[in-house]
């Protein structure tokens, strides 16, 4: 029963959430601790604060994690298939349909529509990405790294896996400044 | 040879792809079109429009389909394994020693040093987006549907899904 439950509510998480996977992390909080009852509030912040410190899709670390948690190694696949495999599968489904008329003009038209408007909403992520790099850094430091970011990656070509593993390991080689100001927070 | 090129186009993204599925996108497409050369920007950007306008999470309906439509259900599973699995083990295995860190500055300052880098990549594939539809549609078709989506979205708060619908739709009368 409780596999069961297990995968209907991340169906319901995977086919809800629109806006890819962090619009599906209060859905999850819906499902897991309003309606099952199966993980505490604090504790599920506890788990998304913990996969935000680590790379990679949010919702499948969550749906794999709590699933463990709930129902073992057949309840994390549980969820991770629920949560995944039915908007893969309308993904393909429908892609492979519309390529199935790609010889018509029409539907070739209907390719180049949708162009701007995918524009547009990489458009509006960058702009957030970069606000969001403002309010922790200030225009400086990021205009800095962002001019830093196109010589590396459009000058000199440099695969984009490398500059963030750089950037990553200058945070953790980087000596502490400000040692003093920070410690409060710090130790527990 | 294909199940592992499929692997590490997945994997390499995700391991270092701090910020969600959103910020895999251009690190996806940079192995995908560039890298493997497996689609035209054009194709990446019909499957991310159609990918948007359904739901679930945007990083594993990419992996799905782009496996599957390389090396059929297996190179789908290779995929989507190369997706989930590094970052969830990571999670699993190193749970309590994760813990310690969660509120760590330094952990905290990872994806907020990551992410101007990504604002660049997203903001290159912005350029490329508009730039074909420039040359496929010409100025006029292209400036009317990017201020057209951009009201629509930004403006008014229409749901992306009706917007790229209406755009399938203008582009089958309009621009065939």
């Amino acid at each position: 029963m409780k596999q069961i439950n297990l995968f209907m509510a991340f169906l319901r998480v995977g086919l809800l959430g629109y806006g890819g996977g962090p619009a599906a992390i209060p859905l999850i909080q819906k499902e897991v601790v309003e309606r099952y009852g199966w993980i505490e509030e604090e504790e599920l912040s506890d788990i998304l604060a913990i996969g935000n410190t680590l790379p990679g899709p949010i919702a499948t670390k969550m749906a794999g994690y709590i699933g463990f948690r709930i129902a073992g190694v057949i309840g994390m696949i549980n969820a991770l298939v629920a949560s995944v495999i039915p908007t893969v599968a309308l993904l393909i489904f429908v892609l492979f349909s519309l390529a199935s008329f790609r010889e018509y003009e029409w539907v070739q038209g209907m390719t180049r529509g949708v162009l701007p408007v995918v524009a547009v909403m990489l458009g509006v992520l960058t702009w957030g990405f970069i606000k969001k790099s403002t309010a922790d850094f200030g225009w400086l430091r990021v205009m800095f790294l962002v001019i830093l970011s196109v010589i590396t990656l459009q000058l000199l070509g440099v695969h984009p896996a490398i500059l963030i593993v750089g950037l990553i390991l200058y945070v953790f080689i980087k000596p502490e400044k400000r040692k003093g100001s920070e410690k409060a927070g710090e130790t527990s | 040879m294909i199940y592992w090129h499929i692997f590490l186009a997945f994997f390499i993204p995700n391991i270092v792809g701090y910020g969600g599925g959103p910020a895999l996108i251009p690190l996806v497409e940079h192995e995908v079109v560039h890298n493997y050369g497996w689609m035209t920007v054009d194709e990446f950007a019909e499957v991310l429009a159609l990918g948007n306008a359904l739901p679930g999470p945007i990083a594993t309906k990419m992996a799905g389909f782009v496996g599957f439509e390389q090396a059929g259900v297996l190179g789908a599973v290779v995929a989507l394994f190369a997706t989930i699995a590094p970052s969830l083990i990571l999670m699993l295995v190193l749970m309590g020693v994760l813990m310690k860190f969660k509120d760590s500055p330094k952990v905290k300052k990872l994806s907020a040093i990551v992410r101007p880098a990504i604002a660049v990549l997203l903001g290159l594939m912005t350029y490329r987006f508009a730039f074909s539809s420039l040359s496929d549609n010409g100025w006029i078709h292209t400036i009317f549907l990017l201020g057209a989506s951009y009201f629509l979205m930004e403006v008014r708060k229409v749901h992306p899904a009706f917007v790229i619908t209406a755009a399938l739709v203008y582009g089958a009368i309009f621009l065939a």
